[in-house]
Order: structure tokens, then sequence, then C-alpha cells
């Protein structure tokens, strides 16, 4: 498509007609938090571009009406041409920067406003976009401080351009198809020329499994085209097929003592966290590692399942969009178990934000950048969709600068046995939501690499902007779709994209598509990006003829785009058209069967000091502990996240009974979150927690990971879920499993995962690897993450009126500790406070009568005992014990060991509980835990103070306000608006 | 008989179902209809007595919150929104509904001679979206909707466009005069929030939450009270009962049934 001379293009400029503009305190305050200290001011100002033929009335009315608000704002606008461009300024007083998107990249503000603009009249305009232009002041201004400025807080070259002065717009490139497929000819190829085609199409296929690819064409005689290439590598990839947890492992354990681990797994994953599920056999579990996410039952009615997903490579190189689309991601894996969204979780690990800009590795964004923008795309998404986020941690370590850890996880409510998996031949493949464009190539193996400096821009593809309200769109069809019974099967299109979903769903019988039938942004797209694109915001199902009518008229109800694209048959192989020319055919058996299963070594590493060891010359400094307490308190992975939690919308929905923060002020830590779906009659709600800890990864993933589970079920406990209802899910983000100790890493924290399902009796059902966490430096220095495996938690309460929170509730009430109390130092808060004395020892394990304490615990609440519950976690029982204190403003008098008083307060421990009782209640309580695992450890008072005792005498005494100004001092803000 | 409430859906609205529950109990029966659904059909609005605009994200709040919600309601529905305003029907609109509806210039409505909207919501004081519980004083007599409540309110708040403000300030004693202040925030003891963070949430002035046209009938208001229509919903049940959005609603029902 030509543009017609007629055609202009215009510039609207929006500007705050008031001082002190939000946007761009935010944007002032992070240039300075970045070291630009000369920058005195920043204005933000909204630009529109516009192209057509536009007459000045109309130009008017288009500002007036759509672009700004007369209230708050000034809106100018002109014709622009290459001769309006401003030269940047000499000025070093005053410099502008303008950014906007690069072309192809969906920029949802532009789509709207072309909406508008044809909606007020029939105006010829036939392409919008949108960007913003900064005006920064300051002293001794220069070009190369502008760039820096640029580059470090205004434009992420992965998405967007910019330009000093003047930008000029982009509208989407109108390209010509070639329609041209690529063919290769494998059957001839040397192993090198094997290898050489894996990376040049970054397929992340090993020798072997081009080898069989290889087998393949000889086998049928033939060569491969573009799109069969890609198809099989997006298949066979790790993100889709899991061929580590798939891998038979050979396992060299240097402790012969050491009988934890066999010698070899054939399938490491069946062998460990299924075979736990298989084992445990819940008659409540409905679907575990079937689905896309795990099912569970929740009244006889109902069915609710999880799903956690991460999506780490694609938020470090561009964190807006790929928290956002990470989000988005699993919010489509519970509408593929035709479930309505009804909660997100996310986890999220970032490296030190006061980290120097000079110490981060080439190519790598700063901690501050990255978790502002994790942040700024989480709540994008979810509140956009309406979903609360409820549960989530934060935390901060050196390793995840170079590769943050982004897990986002979404809850899902189904009426009982209301998802079909049934794809029947003759059934249409029909595509719902958004258009394919060229955005997000080859995610999933782009997941599946190691990262380098240069992944930015080459994978910069891989990375797309969300589109919440499509999304939205696609539950409001769905559930209506899904009620009337419209379709037989469902698929979310994520990694790989189309390949993927219709492959998937074709997978047990066949199929055919025609690909110049799918929806395109905009034209161009050669075949295989087509059939890979992973442009968001897509579900594929399949659907009987019957149903297209009724399926029709909730799509147009909607406003949701529905396509047929194909047709499901029996021929057990899928074949891909364009136009009329056969562009795959591939057989299922090898597509889905085909990968070799892949022999990997594992070496068990031993931990610096053997796990539970107490260093019997432990020094325990004397003076002022109240000083290491607030640092502790005030330690990034302590302190309150206050400022990140309310930026979620937490209670749209209308059912959550206990919410992320807690108390009197509503400032208290939550351990977990319980809603109620008001869509379900009765009183049952759900209890959502997780565990996680990276510095006990460090030391000893096998501990680690009982750990976890240890603190997932703990958590969900005190929220008051019933032990005997949870389940887990797995999350591992590891290092390069090819090399032997990463793995033996692995193979300590799945066997771990088996041993700690099987002794909590909480199954898995559902989970997700990440692997190749690791960043090539430009110096050859690889960065990789410690090992970091998340836990989350789904439990039912049976009552809604059983839900816990940690704050404190009642002054003369008594404080007990529950659960087998060993402190230890090994992988402790307290070693991570700088300049304060490191205790070398062993890191704490859970007692193994840790289940039946819980046990006791949930029986107390049923009975009416618990006032309130917290666990003890990062910074020991001192911390937990003045978490509870701060949430209800209440004081505080906590009886310590008398020679022990330092490794109570600061050492860390798993398995237990801080549980408030009425005295009323003592005798009762006392008898109900016996004497061997329950503790009265402290008394609630009216004051305001915190005070620990060694034996008789006062060993700490603080105020609360000191308490809550050291935990409530740390801020993260967005800086994207 | 029960009232009927027609709900408006646009695209990217996410409390349609929570408002729906709100209105049910109660007392009334609810209709969410997408507004691509009423403008084909071309339903008669006047066969229901209530009309509410629930929150969300209409249009992802391209181009401003509620914007281009308001740009629907003046270009496809201005004389069925008019004619049931006119009538003196019951309207609700909450958050994104709000925002619409002042965006629209439905409210604060009666605006003179000027064409130009007297008021608006903008970003919040502190620059974010936030998500938290508030106190509320329902004070307008003149609004069917807030007259005669003699508790304070409790709901949270989910917005990052909540910032009420007027063209000219002198406009606020006119509001105030008319009754048209419905609500204001509170501090939890039930005195004026005086403009504190985080009471006054997002920086409105003079602490105004929601207000309401001249004629009483048309309630906005940024807070949800529709997310505290049971006990579960209220953290702090145990020891403040009795401050539900409940009351609200059962106003607004009770009038529509009386009309």
């Amino acid at each position: 498509m030509s543009i017609p001379s007629t055609q202009h293009v215009y510039r609207f400029e929006v500007q705050p007609s008031y001082a002190n503009d939000p946007r761009a305190q935010g944007f002032l305050s992070a240039a300075r938090a970045s070291g630009l200290d000369q920058i005195q001011s920043i204005r933000c100002l909204d630009l529109y571009f516009l192209r057509g033929h536009l007459n000045e009335d109309q130009l008017k009315e288009i500002a007036e009406r759509i672009l700004y608000d007369p209230v708050t704002q000034q809106v100018h606008w002109q014709e622009y041409s290459i001769s309006t461009e401003e030269v940047p300024q000499e000025s070093t007083q005053e410099m502008v920067i303008e950014v906007t998107y690069r072309p192809g990249v969906t920029d949802p503000v532009a789509e709207q406003l072309l909406r508008a603009t044809r909606m007020i009249n029939s105006f010829e305009v036939d392409a919008a976009s949108s960007g913003q232009r900064f005006v920064v002041r300051g002293e001794k201004l220069t070009t190369d401080l502008m760039h820096q400025l640029a580059k470090r807080l205004f434009a992420n070259a992965v998405i967007q351009y910019y330009s000093l002065g003047r930008i000029t717009p982009s509208f989407p490139k109108e390209t010509i198809a070639s329609g041209r497929v690529e063919r290769f000819q494998l059957g001839e190829m040397s192993a090198e020329q094997l290898l050489q085609l894996s990376q040049e199409r970054r397929a992340a296929l090993n020798l072997e499994e081009m080898q069989a690819i290889q087998g393949y064409c000889q086998r049928e005689g033939r060569d491969l085209s573009d799109l069969e290439f890609e198809m099989i590598a997006q298949t066979w990839s790790e993100h889709c097929v899991h061929k580590t947890f798939k891998a038979t492992v050979q396992v060299n354990n240097p402790n012969p003592e050491d009988r934890r681990f066999p010698q070899e797994y054939k399938h490491l994953f069946n062998q460990t966290i299924r075979a736990a599920t298989r084992q445990l056999k819940k008659p409540w579990v409905l679907s575990a590692f079937r689905d896309n996410a795990g099912i569970i039952q929740f009244g006889e009615q109902h069915e609710i399942s999880f799903k956690v997903e991460t999506h780490n490579h694609p938020s470090a190189i561009e964190p807006f969009g790929g928290a956002n689309t990470g989000i988005g991601g699993v919010i489509r894996d519970v509408i593929g178990v035709s479930a309505k969204p009804i909660a997100a979780t996310d986890v999220l690990c970032f490296g030190p934000q006061d980290q120097s800009v000079d110490t981060l590795p080439d190519g790598v964004l700063h901690p501050r950048r990255i978790a502002s923008g994790v942040v700024s795309g989480i709540q994008d998404y979810g509140n956009k969709m309406g979903i609360p986020t409820v549960n989530g941690a934060i935390y901060y370590d050196p390793g995840y600068t170079a590769n943050p850890l982004v897990f986002c996880g979404c809850i899902g409510l189904a009426p009982r046995d209301t998802h079909p998996r049934d794809v029947q031949p003759g059934d249409y493949i029909i595509v719902l939501g958004g258009k394919t464009g060229r955005d997000g190539l080859r995610g999933a193996t782009f997941s599946s690499m190691t990262m380098d400096a240069q992944t930015g821009e080459v994978s910069g593809a891989s990375v797309q902007i969300g589109a919440p309200i499509v999304e939205k769109g696609l539950v409001d069809v769905l559930m209506e779709a899904r009620d009337q019974q419209l379709y037989h099967a469902i698929t979310d299109c994520g990694a790989g994209g189309l390949s993927s979903a219709v492959g998937e769903m074709a997978s047990e019988c066949g199929g055919e598509v025609q690909l110049v039938d799918v929806p395109l942004k905009y034209p161009g797209l050669e075949p295989w990006e087509i059939w890979l694109s992973e442009a968001q915001e897509r579900m594929v199902i399949a659907v009987p003829e019957q149903n297209l009518d009724a399926l029709e008229e909730i799509c147009e109800k909607y406003g949701v785009q529905m396509t047929n694209i194909g047709e499901f048959n029996g021929s057990g192989r899928m074949r891909v058209y364009y136009q009329d020319q056969e562009v795959l055919d591939l057989d299922n058996q090898f597509l889905h069967h085909g990968l070799p299963q892949r022999k990997l070594q594992a070496t068990i590493r031993m931990p610096q000091h053997p796990s539970e060891w107490l260093n019997p010359d432990a020094n325990y400094p004397s003076d002022n502990p109240e000083e290491r307490l607030l640092r502790l308190l005030a330690h990034p992975n302590i302190t309150s996240k206050e400022s990140v939690i309310r930026v979620y919308d937490h209670e749209v929905q209308g059912g959550t009974v206990v919410k992320p923060l807690c108390g009197v002020l509503d400032d208290g830590p939550a351990d977990g979150s319980v809603i109620k779906p008001l869509s379900v009659p009765g009183e049952k709600a759900l209890v959502l927690a997780a565990g996680m800890n990276p510095e006990y990864g460090k030391q000893d993933p096998y501990q680690m990971t009982l750990h976890a589970i240890d603190e997932a079920v703990r958590n969900a406990l005190c929220c008051g879920a019933d032990p005997n209802q949870i389940a887990i899910l797995d999350n591992f983000c590891w290092g390069d499993p090819t090399r032997p100790e990463t793995m033996g890493d692995l193979v300590q924290a799945a066997q771990a995962c088996f041993d700690g399902a099987l002794h909590y009796g909480t199954p898995f059902i559902s989970g997700k690897d990440s692997f190749n966490n690791e960043y090539l430096g430009s110096d050859g220095l690889r960065h990789a993450i410690p090992p970091t495996l998340l836990i989350s938690a789904m439990g039912v309460i049976p009552d809604w009126r059983l839900a816990l929170t940690s704050d404190l509730k009642q002054a003369d009430n008594l404080l007990y500790l529950v659960g087998y109390f060993a402190p230890r130092f090994g992988g402790s808060h307290h070693n991570l406070i700088k300049g304060m004395p490191v205790i070398e020892e062993g890191m704490p394990v859970c007692h193994p009568k840790t289940p039946g304490v819980y046990q006791q615990v949930y029986q107390a609440n049923q009975a009416g005992w618990i006032q309130s519950a917290h666990d003890l976690s990062e910074g020991g029982l001192a911390v937990a014990a003045i978490e509870m204190a701060m949430g209800g403003r209440l004081g505080l008098r906590l009886w310590l060991d008398e020679v022990n008083a330092y490794r109570e307060a600061f050492g860390e421990t798993g398995g237990c509980i801080l549980l408030e009782v009425a005295k009323q209640d003592q005798v009762a309580f006392e008898t109900h835990f016996g004497n061997k695992s329950v503790r009265l450890i402290g008394k609630v008072l009216s004051d305001q103070f915190i005070e620990i005792m060694n034996g008789e005498y006062t060993w700490l005494k603080m105020r609360m306000e000191d308490l809550v100004q050291a935990w409530k001092h740390q801020q993260i803000r967005e800086m994207q608006a | 008989m029960k009232p009927k409430v027609l709900i408006l859906f646009a695209p990217g609205i996410n409390r349609d179902g929570d408002l729906s529950v709100a209105f049910q109990q109660a007392g009334a029966e609810t209709e969410i209809q997408p507004l691509s659904v009423l403008c084909q059909s071309r339903l008669d609005w006047m066969q229901y007595q209530i009309l509410a605009l629930p929150g969300g994200f209409s249009y992802a709040d391209a181009l401003g919150a509620g914007k281009l919600w308001a740009l629907d309601l003046q270009v496809y529905f201005k004389e069925e929104l008019q004619r049931f305003v006119t009538a003196g029907k019951a309207v609700i609109g909450i958050c994104n509904g709000f925002q619409a509806l002042v965006k629209s210039g439905v409210l604060p409505g009666a605006n003179g001679e000027s064409q130009a909207p007297a008021a608006t919501l903008t970003f919040n004081q502190g620059g974010y979206f936030e998500c938290r519980w508030v106190h509320l004083q329902p004070q307008s007599q003149i609004c069917i909707w807030s007259r005669g409540i003699k508790t304070t309110i409790d709901c949270p708040i989910a917005h990052g466009e909540g910032n009420f403000q007027l063209r000219d300030a002198d406009r606020l004693a006119d509001l105030e005069q008319n009754g048209q202040v419905a609500l204001r925030y509170l501090k939890p003891d039930g005195s004026s929030a005086n403009g504190v963070y985080p009471y006054n949430p997002n920086g409105s002035l003079s602490d105004i939450a929601g207000i309401c046209n001249p004629q009483g009938n048309v309630l906005g208001l940024m807070p949800h009270p529709e997310d505290h229509i049971f006990e579960f919903q209220n953290p702090k049940r145990a020891t403040r009962s009795n401050h539900s959005g409940l009351v609200l609603f059962k106003n607004g029902v009770q009038y529509a049934q009386q009309s």
C-alpha cells in the first residue's frame, strides 16, 4: 500500500498546565538516583502523530475531544515536516529528548487514537503513533549526558528509539511478503553444518537432536522447509518439552555415605516430582501435569487451577514488556483450562538496587530500572485484566543483576468438569483474539539460551508489549463459550505461537492450516513468521461446525476477533499451506516423540559446612543488638514491600479475605492470601502462599528445597489452610544443566521435591523449569543466578472465618513459639548484613516431626485458640515477632534463653511459627500441644516498646516507631508512567 | 417489584461483576450489557430504573482514564443518557464509570453557558496507582444515593487517576452550596482527612471522593463501595463492623422502587 501524496503527518503535543507533574517528578528522582546530578528539572509531554489529510477544524476537534484534558492540560498541534525538526539546541541549560516506539512494536494508545478519530468523524486518517517529549533543564548539559539519560531512563532500544530534539515518527512499515519458503537439505549435512544451522536459526538444538532430525529427513527422503525446521526447534525446545527433566542422569556423588540419590535416574521428572504426586494419590487432585495448569477440587461444584510461569530473559532486556507479557501468558494458561482467572501472584528477584552503574556487565540494564519496569508491567496487566494480585515476594541478590527472575502466577476458578479436552477430526481450528505480527519470534528457544551483551539487540523481536484489554476480551468470550459448550478443546498461544498451540492440539489426530487466513497486524510476514510468531493475546480452540454461529455471536458481543484457519483431521500429520503451496508436512509421531532423550551428568556438591552443623566456637558479638536488629529490618529482603503491593489492585472481584497487608494501619506483612470467590456459595475459601530461599540454595540445594516446601506449607497454615489439602507447584530457575555441578544441584532439588512432598503430604500439580539463567559478559565471565526454586502452595480452608493474619490483636495475650526450634546462622540474613560479623555455620534443617506440629496448629485454630500467626523466615525469630507487633502496633516482651539470646533472636530455622493466644485459652492450648514443640515466648503489651529479655535481664528494648521506620525505609517506585 | 439495573460494559471494564452482586444484595435485578450490543440493538434504556457505570480500564485508559468511554457516551448514546438523567432516574458511576461521567460532562452537570468541562479526575498526587481502604463520609442530602446515611463507609480504592479537580476552584463553593459534594474522605476516627495522605489518598480537592449532579440523581465516586458488601471483605471485621458500602446501593434501589 503506498501513501497517497495528499497525506500529511500531524503532530500534537500535550503538556500538563500545572507544576509538580508526578510523572515528571518520578523521572527526575530516577535521574538523580542514577547519578545524573546536573539535572534540575524534567518536563514530560505526550506526543501523538496522525497520518492522513485533515483540515484545521478537524485537527482542533481531534485535539479537544480526544487528546487532552482541558482542566489540567494544554495542547498544541502543527503539521509535521522534516523542516520543522528541531536541531539539538546549543544551550547547555535546556535540552530536549523525544522518544517513540519502533515500527512493529505494539502501541496500544495509537490503536485507540486511530479508532477514536474515526469515531468522531469519517476523517481521513490512516495511521497513528504516540511518543513522549522530555524537556530537561540543568547545569552544563551536554549531548553526551542527554544520550546517557535517554538510554538509562527514557528509551529502551529494544522497543523504542529516541532523538535529541524533534523525532521523526514511525508508522508500521508496509512491506510485501515474498511468500518465500527456504529449504534445508539436512540429509547431506556434516555434523559441523548441522550445528551451524542450529546456531544460525537460534534453534538451541544440540548435535544429537540435529542428527535425529537428519535421520527423519533421510527416512522420509526429503528436505525441510524453514517452517518445518523452526516448528521442530520450538516443539523440542527446553521451554516446551522440558528435556532436562526428562533426561537420564548419571549421578556422581563424592560422598559414599550419602544414600539420598540413586546412581542413575532413567527419567528425572517421572522418578521425582511426578512420582510424589502419583504416590500421594490425593483424591482432590483433578489434574496434575496434564493441562496448562494444575487443578484441584474446590467444594462439590467447583475446581480451582494454578499455574506459575517465569519470564526472565524478556524481563532482563525489556522489563515492562517482559513482565507484562509474563503475566499475560500465565493468565492464558489458566484460560487454557477453561477457568476464570481470579487471582495473580508474583515473585521477583532483582540485583541490588544500590549497585553502582560502573560495575554493571555490558549490555545489562540497571537493577533499579529492571525492578521498576517489572513492577509497572505486572501492575499494568494485572490491574487492567481485573485480576487481584494478592501474593508475592521480592528478593535481592547480586546473582540476579544480569538475569532477574520474574515468576508470574495465576489462579483460576471453573465449575467442576467443564474443561473439555477432546479434539474431534472435523473440528475447525479457530484463533481468537489479537492479530499476528512479527513480534515475539523464537521466544521458546530464546528463553533456553544463555544471554550475552548482544541478546538485547538480536532478540529484540522476542519481546512484546501486552494488550491486556484484548486478553480481557478473551476471558469474557471464552467463559461464555465454555458455559455453552461450544468448543472441544482449548490451548493458549504461548511460546512457539500457532506452531506450538495447533501442533499440540493436533498431536493426537492431525490437522491442516491455511496461513493466509491468519489475520495480520500488517502485511509482509513470511510464512514461517506467521506460523512461529508469539504475538500475544491469542487462544486456539477446536470448534465443531454447528457451533460456529453461536461463537461468532459471543465474539461480536465482546468485540473479539475470531478466525477459522483450518481443520483437525485423522491424518496423524500436521500440514500447513500458504495459498496453494504446502509449506509444512510433519509426522506427529516424529514431531512429538522423536526427540532423543538427553543424557546428563550430575555431580553432587558438598555444602561448605554440613547442614545443621552448629559452630561450637560461634562468637556472638556482645554489643549493640539494637543496631543489628534495625539493619536486619532494613535489609531489602525483609523490609516492607508496601510501596510495590499498593500499586497492584488486590481487591477487584471482591473475594480477598486476607489481603497482602494487614493490621491496624494496613501495613503489616501477610504470610499469604485468602480468597473467597463471590460466585461460589458457602463459606469455603482458598489460600495462596509461597516458599523460597535463594540463600539456602547457595548452601545446599537439597535442604533449600525442603525448606521451600516447608515454608510454603507453613505460610498457608498461618493463613488458616488445612494442611491436609495443600497442593504445591515447583518453579525451577537454574543455570546451564550441561554443567555437571549445576545438574547436581538440580538432582538434589528434584529428589528433595519428592522427599518433601511425601513428607508433607503435598502433591505437586504443576510446575515449570527455566534453565540457562546465565549471562555471558563481554569479559568472558559467566554470571549465573543462585539455584532458585519457588514453591507455590494452594490450599483450601473450609470456612473463611478460620482465616488468620499476622498482626498482634490484643494486649496481655500470650505469644507461643511452636515447632522444633533449632536456629543456625548458615544462609541467614544475619550473615548478609554488611559490616556485621559472619558466623560460619551450617544452614538449618527442618525437623522431621514438623508436619505433626502443623496438624496441631490447624486443630488449635479450629478450636478458636489462635488470634494471630506468623512464620519464622528471613531474619529469624526477632524479625518475625517484631513484624507481628508492628502489624498490631502493640508492644511485646520476648523471653529468650539466657546464654543463647543472640542465636535465638537472629539465627534462622525451618518449621517454626509464632502464635498469639488469649490468656483464657492458655491451658487448653498448652495441653493440646504437650510440651515438646511449644514454648511460651512472649507477652503482648499495650505500650509501644519491644523488649527482649535474656533470662531475667533486658537484653534489648526499642521503641516501636524506630523499628517501623527502619522496616519501612526502603521504597521501590516505578519510573515509567 | 425489583428495580432493574442496566450495567454498562465497555471493553476493559472489570468491576461489573462486583457491582452486579452489590445491586443484587441491595434488592435489585441486574443486566450487564456491552456497549457494542446496546449500539446495535438500540435497546430502550427507559425500561430500566437504574443505570450503573462500573470500574475498570475502559479502552485501557488510553488517552486518559474514562476519556474514550466518555466519547462513546457522547457519540453513540447521547440521547439515551440525557433522557435517563433528565427523567430523574438513578445513575451511579464508580471509578472508571465516574471518570466517564465527568469527562462526558454529565457530572458535575449544569455547567451554565460554558461548553468546556468544569471538572476532571487527574493523576493521583503521589503519581501512582494505589489500592487501599479508605473511610468515607456521605454528605449530600440531595443525592438520592447518599442522603440519610448516618454511618461512615469503609471501602477500598484502586485507581491511578482519582484526583478530583475543578477548572475553576471558585466553583467549589457552588458545588457545596448545591449539595453536590456527595462523599468526602475521612480519617479513621471520623475527622476530616484535611488533604492528608493516605486518608485523602489521591490529593482530591477538599477531600472530595464523590459528587452528584444538581438534581441529585446522578452520583459519581472513585472508591468501591461495591467491594464492601459482605463481612468477609472487610479487613477490620473484628473491630469495625457496620461500615459497609451496601447502604449506598440500598438507597439507590429504594429510590428506584419509590419513583
